[in-house]
Formats: C-alpha cells, structure tokens, sequence
C-alpha cells in the first residue's frame, strides 16, 4: 500500500481528544514512571492543546489522584475498589477499555514495566489499536495530522525507530523507566477527580494474588540513583562485600555484569544489560568490568560513569567520564573509606549495613 | 492429558547484527539466526510438565520457511508436533496482526490435537523486543495471562490452576489462576535441556506442519500482515554514540587516587544531587 493510499484512509479522528496516563502503584505509592509519564505527557498535551489525564486505580488510592494533579494532571479517574487492590489483567483492563471508551483520549501512555506492558498488551488488543513498545522519545505532530512520534531502540539498542500509529485511536505506547522527567510537584494546582465504578465482582475474576514478597534480596536497579557493578574482574563473590561497602556508603546498590552474575556470584537481580536491567543512575561505578556492548546498552545513559579496570585500553573507558587503571581491590576500599570520611566530616550519618547481606551468591 | 503450546520465533542472533557505518543500514548478511531464548525456557518449563505429570507438547512459529530449522531444534528437545505458519499475507506483521494470526493457528492446533490447557510464550523477542505479543494472544484466545513467570509451583490438571512466581521490579508476586492460560517466560524459570539422541533422529525426520493463508479460510485478511498492522516504522536511525573524554585519575597510592577521584565527585555536585548537602 503506498503512502497516499494510507493517507486516503485516514479516518477523522476529531472525537478523540486528551493524553491519558495509567499511574502505577503499589500498595498506595504510585511508582516513579508514572509521574515522570505525566510530565512528558504535559508536553504533548500543551503542544496539542488538550487536557492531559490520569487513570488511578486500586483500593484506597485517592491520594495518587489528588498527587497526579499536583503533578499536572488536569483530570483523575479514579477508580477504587477491594478487587483492585493488586494489579491482574482482567479487572484493570475492563476499568481503562471502560475510561478510553468514555473520554476517547488520542493518546495512552503506561510505563514499560512488568504491570505496565501486560496491561498495554491486552488493553491494545481488546480495542484493537497499535501499541508501540518501550519507547524512549515521544513527540507530535502538530494539527492536522496530530500523529504520535514514537521513537523506540531497535536491535540491540544499536538504531532507533520512529513508530506511527495513523489508521487507529487511540494510539498507544509504553514507555521507560527513567528516561523522562517529572515535573516538579505543586500541590495547589487544581484539578478534577471523576470518580469511576468498578464492575467486576470477584466471582469473575480468576487470577489470585496470594502472596507478594519483596524479596528479600530484592534491589530496584532502575529506580537507583547510585550503582557500583561488578564484573568477572572480581574474581569471585567476596569481593562483591567491597563494593556492597561502597554502594552503601554512597546509598547506592550493587549492579553486576553478565559475566559475574553467570559465575554465579550474584543474583540476575543485579544484571545490567541487554539481559539485565536498563538504568540510568546519577553515578555508575563500573568495577571490573570491560565494557562489552550488552553491558553497555544496559547503563550508557547514566549521568557520570566512572570506571575502574586494570586493563587501561579497556573498552568501558569509551563510556567514562572518569577512569582509574588500577587493581580495583585496593581502590575500592580507598574510596570508601574517602568517602566515608567525607561524610562523616559533613555530619551525614552513615547507615549501619551488613555488608555481605544483599549480595548472597545466587 | 494435558496440552501444552509454546510460541517460538526464530530471531536473528542481535549480537551479531552490526551497522554499515557508510549508509546507517544493519548488516544482517551471515547473522546467524537462533530460537529466542526466552522461547526454550518455555518450552522447557512445557517439557517439564510433560516429564512429570505426562502432557502433550506442541509448537508453533509464524515466520519464513527457515523458521522450520527452529522447529526442528524443539522437536529435538522433545517437543510433540510442530506447526510452521508462512505466508508472504502474513508478512510485515505488527504485535496487533501476530497475535492474531498465532491465536488463529492455535484454533486450529486444538482442531488436530485437542483442547490447549497452557500455552507458553517467551517474555519477548531478541528482534522485535516489545514483549506484547503474549497479552495479545491471550487475550485472542480468552485466556487467563500470567506474565513475567520465573517459577511454576504447581499445574493442577483435576482442578485446572495453575500457580506461579512472577518476577517484577519490586518483588516476587505468587498468583494463581484457572486454565486455558497464557504464560510468558523469564530466563529464571529453569535451565534448558540438551537434546537427546532418541529425539535428534526424530527431529532429522520430522517434517513440521505447514500452513499458509489457503489453510486459514476464514481468516479476516485486512487483520493480517502489513495491512492489519497498525502500526508503522515510519524512520530509522543511528543515534550518535556518545563521545566522552575519559579523564584519567591517577595517584600513587589508592588513597590519593582515592582523594582524587572523590575531588571530581565533589566538582560534579554529586553530594548535592544526592542530597547530602543543599
Ligand atoms: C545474548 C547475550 C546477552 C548478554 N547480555 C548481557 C547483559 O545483560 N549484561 C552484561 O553485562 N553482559 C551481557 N552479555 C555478556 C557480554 O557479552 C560480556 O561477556 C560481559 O558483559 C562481560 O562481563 P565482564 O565485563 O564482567 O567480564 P570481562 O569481559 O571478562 O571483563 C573483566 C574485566 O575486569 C578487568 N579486571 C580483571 N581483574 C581486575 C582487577 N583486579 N582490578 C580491576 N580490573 C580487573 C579486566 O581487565 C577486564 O576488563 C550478554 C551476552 C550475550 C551473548
Ligand atoms: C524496529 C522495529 C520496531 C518495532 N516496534 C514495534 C512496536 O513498537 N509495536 C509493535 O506492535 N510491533 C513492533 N514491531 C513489529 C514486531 O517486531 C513484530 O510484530 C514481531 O513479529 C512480533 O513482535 P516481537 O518480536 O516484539 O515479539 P514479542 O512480543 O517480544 O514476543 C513475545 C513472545 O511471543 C511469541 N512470538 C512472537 N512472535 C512470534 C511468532 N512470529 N511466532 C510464534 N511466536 C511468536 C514468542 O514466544 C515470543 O517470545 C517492530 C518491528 C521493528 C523492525
């Protein structure tokens, strides 16, 4: 089909109007995505000239309706209910098919998390409209055409994508962790609260949460602000204390390679990569670890890079603002305790860790 | 009995694709391509069910005529039948029209070898990368959807649930729910097996079911391929790498390094970002 063709078909679209976000939560906290999907979706609302929408649903959750208006929602559907108190397909896919249904939004965003992307999968396909995957960029085209650009990493993060969605609304997209930025929370903006029913009993609803466990080793690489990683240059699991020493004198987390998380001296919980986890911390701190491009992928967006490898032709060096040629089993534990001294000299507390805790061998 | 499908795709091995640097295009010339892995722990996880409790085992991949070679590589682990769907209609579909198009054969999966208890997809590709495709065939085919699964504690034929771990960001969620299902697989979910000699035979032999659009009558062909796609890669491009002038810290003992490197933290304002000082 040519593009003309395309063109021909476009359907008017005129009753679809707005940007909608789906805010995530957990027990009452939404997760960071969420605020961070408004303050792009703001972007695209005010360069659209539509209102900008949250959908917040859970048991006991106004709150986040009132706190994604502060954080510029100008409208919140809000729909309560115990049956929504944890996240299954079913009951939250009928409550956001329902709000699409009504308000006719000509964009949804959700997060590219766990919740967020099998919600998106089944909500696109219910309606049927195009969902496009983890995006990294978001734009518009101005009226008429209205398109959503957006721009996805394609193979291995090696190209980016532009993604369109012409013949369908609303056009949809997940979209990163990290990537975008919230705006800053302002509790006196006014906003509107629509409150939304539930409809489906329990008796209808197969799936059962039964138990929810942090656990206990459990970090969130991509929420962290501050990431010491180890690779195969550790040699083993105990060096892995060093580090876990580091992190928790910066209050940051340990991220490892592939490589060590292979050898079995750390748990995939703490893979960044390809495989692993995408994050985008303040600091990285790359120990060990030689910089292949599946490691890279994983933390080139981090604000500062500082790598620490024996080998000064290593390739991580390329990712680096700062680098240290050296034996990283002297190093690390001089920086800590430089740090620590800092800190201390700063009058900040340092937290009582255990150190060999969170990093058990997997 | 109960019968299992699992969802396979045969990807280009992404590690191998490199950028032409004179025109910005992919080389995929000599890119091996492999079954995404994510794909082989679910069938793993399938042939386990099947080793322990007896179950039929059936795969299925929508993809080109070499797709077939993947194909051959699951019946060789052990995997009952094998289903190649391939059709240039079927080809430059979206997630939206290969969900479709997966749901369609596994209809007619369960018109040749019964009713389908479980079907198994990976969490998502190694090419395409969007993960969508299972929520979309589960919801399809109305099944129940357990994404992100790292662990299957229990598959009860007589009572038709299925519990499991999913593994999210925060956490370990354990849920149950009813069958038919749709589960999609984390690489924490088992280690895969090797193929057996007995069942390379039967892989050299097998010739997998091949269907194309003539086999689908009834299928709706503005749902399929490119035009039942809604979405549209409108452009592609390289992003710049980023080209950052490594400053070198050096000193000649790690507590001087130590000091220095800490210096440049300090002039990077990290203590203020993390809010250590105002
Ligand atoms: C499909 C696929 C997916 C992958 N996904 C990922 C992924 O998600 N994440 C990932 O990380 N990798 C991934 N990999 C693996 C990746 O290709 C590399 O093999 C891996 O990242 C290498 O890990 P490393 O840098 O720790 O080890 P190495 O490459 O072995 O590097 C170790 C480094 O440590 C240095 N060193 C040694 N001793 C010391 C010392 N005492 N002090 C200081 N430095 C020292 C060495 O000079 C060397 O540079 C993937 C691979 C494949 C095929
Ligand atoms: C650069 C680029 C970007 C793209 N972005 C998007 C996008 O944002 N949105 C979109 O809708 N499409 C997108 N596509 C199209 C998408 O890649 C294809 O539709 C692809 O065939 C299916 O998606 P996937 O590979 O991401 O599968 P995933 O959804 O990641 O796959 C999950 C699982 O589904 C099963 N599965 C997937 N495909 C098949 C198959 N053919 N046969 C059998 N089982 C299968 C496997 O078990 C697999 O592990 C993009 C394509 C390209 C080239």
């Amino acid at each position: 089909m040519s593009a003309e063709e395309i063109e021909d078909q476009m359907p008017d679209w005129s009753a679809f109007r707005g940007v909608l976000i789906f805010i995530e939560q957990r027990g009452g906290i939404a997760k960071k995505v969420s605020w961070q999907l408004l303050g792009e979706g703001r972007k695209l609302a005010d360069k659209l000239e539509v209102p900008l929408m949250a959908v917040v649903m859970g048991d006991d959750v106004r709150h986040l309706a009132q706190e994604a208006i502060a954080y510029g929602a100008e409208q919140s559907y809000l729909c309560e209910a115990p049956e929504l108190k944890q996240y299954r397909t079913r009951p939250y896919s009928r409550v956001i098919l329902k709000i699409i249904e009504e308000v006719k939004p000509e964009i949804v965003l959700f997060g590219a998390t766990a919740t967020g992307r099998d919600l998106a999968g089944a909500v696109a396909t219910h309606l049927p409209t195009g969902l496009t995957a983890d995006t990294t960029e978001l734009d518009v085209e101005p009226h008429p055409s209205r398109l959503l650009l957006a721009s996805r990493p394609a193979f291995s993060e090696k190209m980016m994508a532009t993604i369109l969605c012409k013949k369908y609304r609303p056009q949809m997209a997940t979209a990163r962790a990290g990537v975008f930025e919230a705006i800053p929370k302002d509790e006196t903006r006014a906003g509107e609260i629509i409150h939304i029913e539930n409809e489906m009993n329990e008796s209808e609803i197969a799936a059962r949460v039964v138990d929810f466990f942090e656990e206990s080793h459990s970090i969130n690489l991509e929420e962290a602000e501050i990431i010491v990683a180890g690779g195969r240059g550790l040699g083993g699991a105990e060096p892995f204390a060093l580090l876990k020493d580091l992190a928790d004198v910066l209050g940051g987390v340990v991220g490892a390679s592939r490589a060590a998380v292979d050898a079995g001296w750390i748990k995939h919980e703490h893979q960044v990569g390809q495989t692993g986890f995408t994050v985008r911390p303040k600091l990285y701190i790359a120990v060990g670890i030689s910089g292949a491009v599946q490691h890279t992928v994983g933390m080139s967006g981090s604000e500062i890079v500082v790598a620490i490898n024996k080998d000064e032709s290593a390739p991580i060096f390329q990712f680096a603002q700062y680098g240290i040629v050296g034996d990283l089993m002297k190093i690390i534990p001089a920086i800590t305790e430089e740090i620590r001294k800092r800190k201390e000299f700063l009058g900040i507390q340092i937290p009582n860790t255990e150190s060999t805790e969170a990093i058990e061998s997997a | 009995m109960l019968h299992i499908v699992v969802c396979i795709k045969q990807v280009p091995d992404s590690r191998e694709i490199r950028i032409d640097p004179k025109n910005n295009t992919l080389i995929r010339q000599g890119v091996p391509s492999i079954v995404n892995f994510y794909d082989k722990h679910g069938l793993e996880e399938a042939l386990r069910i099947k080793d322990e409790q007896g179950a039929r085992v059936t795969v299925v991949t929508m993809g080109p005529p070499p797709a077939e070679k993947g194909l051959k590589e699951c019946i060789s682990l052990g995997a009952d039948e094998a289903v190649l769907v391939t059709d240039r209609g079927f080809g430059g579909a979206d997630t939206l029209a290969t969900s479709y198009v997966i749901g369609e054969t596994i209809k007619k999966v369960e018109e040749h070898w019964g009713t389908v208890d479980m079907v198994f997809c990976g969490k998502q590709t190694l090419d395409g990368d969007t993960g969508q495709v299972g929520p979309g065939v589960a919801c399809r085919l109305d099944l129940e959807q357990l994404t992100y699964v790292s662990k299957v504690v229990e598959v009860n034929e007589e009572k038709r649930t299925v519990m499991v771990h999913r593994l999210l960001e925060d956490g370990v969620e354990v849920v149950e729910t009813n069958m038919p299902v749709l589960l999609t697989a984390l690489k924490e979910l088992n280690a895969v097996r090797r193929a057996t000699l007995p069942n390379m035979l039967r892989a050299a032999r097998y010739k997998p079911t091949v269907w194309t659009t003539a086999d689908f009558p009834n299928i709706e062909r503005d749902k399929i391929g490119l035009k039942g796609s809604p979405t549209i890669v409108s452009r592609t491009w390289v992003p710049d790498i980023r080209k950052i002038n490594c400053t070198m810290i050096t000193g000649e003992t790690p507590e001087k390094i130590a000091e220095h490197i800490s210096d440049k933290l300090w002039e990077e304002d990290v203590p203020k970002k993390l809010g250590w000082t105002s």
